[in-house]
């Protein structure tokens, strides 16, 4: 009992993580049908750009406290990503607009393996040990259930900025306009709508969430690395799949419903497999799960109508 | 007479390398009501597109207000007040009809007379405002077409090109969105009317074209063209 409720507090914290990762594929998939498959990667520069500031100013200006320069360096974070997905969308996508689609998939692929090496050549190939600047020790606050103050940060952040966009996605003018961009790019136009702009305000607001995550997911583990993208990038596509893709909800619902199933299923695989699976495994359950999903239930959860956008 | 406010010279456009408008005129004074009627693929969607931006020209001039506007991109032109209600009315689905009705008023600044001409969007249009709340997609077509004009309404247009309104609706449906395009047209707003029922265009309007194959074949006063032998081929599509 005190492992399932173990590992469905773990599997929270993972999981809203891999809902604001979510949220940026899927708000791209909905305006441009378009899988991003550089998103895991911006995640990635947003871990080691928080990393690179936080560094210096603890060498340079160690007098500040901890919280200040944790959000100094989310904040130097989050505007580099903001640039950085402006400007994937604006040098490599936005041409390719009414490519067929295969062209900007293999782009999107084409712009993950450039972050990647970009970040190596600047970060080189080692693990970087991430400053825990919250707390890592655990508390209980329930007999043999442990948190620790970092996650308890990530739960607290993820609900925020969960709905806070889902308030600027339903309730304001430039929510309102992403909707009616994502519906009909043309009639859009006719409304007044600089539907470029919408798009790359969608790519911007996508990256910011992703730098976020990124350094959470770094604070979570403590280390960063130039290809740590990779995993949660295809977990939160998953969670994206799982929800349904291009539904905000749903990819949100998707990111904890995953975690969740990863969690859980990492504390029983063991028993499950009678010893002979360890946790070390448990990324297994999420591709079970989207193998499941795009066989039985290609829409998602919450998806209505995936064939015509595809 | 004033200066028109719309001006097409030997206007040509093209889908790739098939000419489906191949070089027409037309002109709008400020405050006419005219229609542009002619048989299915005559090319009136093309032309209206093309006006409204969403769809380059091959050659030729078009003018708005005087100025060139050919590299204007849509939304640009939809801000110097050329509004466009689309062939198959271009619902937002999945936006409620409050949702919709705002889009059309995107661009407008003075929150206090966009509200004020919701107001008189609903007075005119009193199935719309029962319906604020509901997704626009489930709407039936005309109240879909209410709405559509209505968006574009509150865009504040001082010129409205609307294709085919009465698309696909029932006789009292399309009496009701002709009336809402009289008082438009009362109030001072130009505009281009493309239809396939050319009987009601070229009695609600004061001149019209006729369009065929891509050229326009015969122009005059709405009465002039209902007494037409020819049109009544033209708008049939008959040779
Ligand atoms: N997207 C497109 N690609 C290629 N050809 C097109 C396209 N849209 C229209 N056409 C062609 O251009 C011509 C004019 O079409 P258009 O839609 O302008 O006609 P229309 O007068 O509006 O007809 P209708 O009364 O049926 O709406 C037709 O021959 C049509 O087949
Ligand atoms: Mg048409």
């Amino acid at each position: 009992m005190e492992t399932l409720l173990q590992q469905t507090v773990n599997g929270l914290v993972v999981g809203s993580v891999y809902a604001l990762i979510a949220l940026g594929y899927t708000m791209v998939y909905g305006i441009l049908g378009l899988i991003n498959f550089a998103h895991g990667d911006v995640l990635m520069v947003g871990a080691l750009v928080a990393l690179e500031a936080i560094s210096l100013l603890q060498t340079h200006y160690p007098e500040l406290g901890l919280v200040p320069t944790l959000l100094a360096g989310l904040g130097v974070s989050v505007v580099v990503c903001m640039i950085l997905g402006y400007t994937i969308e604006r040098t490599a996508y936005r041409r390719l607009r009414n490519a067929p689609r295969l062209a900007p998939l293999i782009t999107a692929i084409g712009v993950s393996f450039l972050l990647q090496t970009l970040a190596m050549i600047i970060w080189g190939r080692n693990y970087h040990t991430f400053p825990q600047l919250v707390s890592t020790t655990p508390i209980e606050p329930v007999a043999g259930v442990f948190i620790t103050p970092v996650q308890i940060v990530i739960l607290v952040v993820s609900a925020v900025l969960m709905i806070g966009l889902v308030l600027l996605v339903n309730k304001t003018r430039l929510g309102r306009a992403m909707r009616a961009t994502a519906e009909n790019h043309r009639v859009a136009s006719l409304m007044g709508v600089d539907t470029n702009k919408i798009i790359a305000a969608t790519f911007v607001i996508g990256s910011a969430l992703a730098a976020v995550a990124g350094v959470m997911y770094s604070s979570n583990y403590g280390i960063a690395h130039y290809a740590m993208g990779f995993m949660p990038g295809l977990k939160a596509f998953t969670a994206a799949v799982l929800g349904g893709i291009g539904n905000l909800a749903g990819a949100m619902l998707g990111g904890i419903v995953l975690g969740l199933v990863e969690s859980i299923g990492a504390g029983y695989i063991e028993d499950m497999s009678f010893g002979f699976l360890n946790s070390s495994y448990q990324d297994i359950f999420a591709f079970i799960i989207l193998g499941i999903v795009l066989i039985f239930r290609p829409t998602g959860l919450l998806g209505e109508r995936v064939a015509d956008r595809a | 007479m004033s200066a028109p406010i719309l001006q097409l010279r030997d206007l040509r456009i093209a889908y790739g390398a098939i000419e489906a408008v191949k070089g027409i005129d037309l002109e709008l004074a400020e405050g006419e009501l005219v229609s542009l009627i002619g048989a299915n693929g005559a090319g009136k969607t093309t032309t209206l597109n093309a006006i409204a931006g969403t769809l380059p020209i091959a050659g030729g001039e078009l003018r708005y207000n005087g100025q060139r506007i050919e590299k204007l991109p849509a939304h640009k032109r939809l801000r110097q007040g050329l509004a466009l209600v689309p062939e198959g009315r271009g619902i937002f689905t999945r936006l409620t009809v409050e949702e919709n009705l705002r889009m059309g008023a995107y661009c407008r600044r003075d929150d206090d007379a966009v509200e004020a001409d919701l107001e008189r969007v609903f007075t005119m249009l009193p199935r719309v405002k029962e319906r604020l709340q509901q997704v626009a997609g489930t709407l039936s077509g005309g109240e879909q077409q209410m709405v559509a004009i209505g968006r574009a309404l509150l865009s504040r247009p001082k010129l409205l090109l609307l294709d085919e309104p009465s698309m696909g609706l029932a006789p009292l449906v399309v009496e009701k969105i002709f009336e809402v395009i009289s008082s438009v047209a009362a109030e001072g707003v130009t505009i281009l009317l493309v239809e396939q029922n050319a009987n009601l265009a070229l009695e609600f309007s004061q001149r019209a074209y006729v369009m065929k194959s891509g050229h326009i074949t015969l122009t005059g006063s709405g009465d002039a063209l209902l007494a037409d032998p020819k049109v009544r081929a033209a708008y049939l599509g008959e040779v």
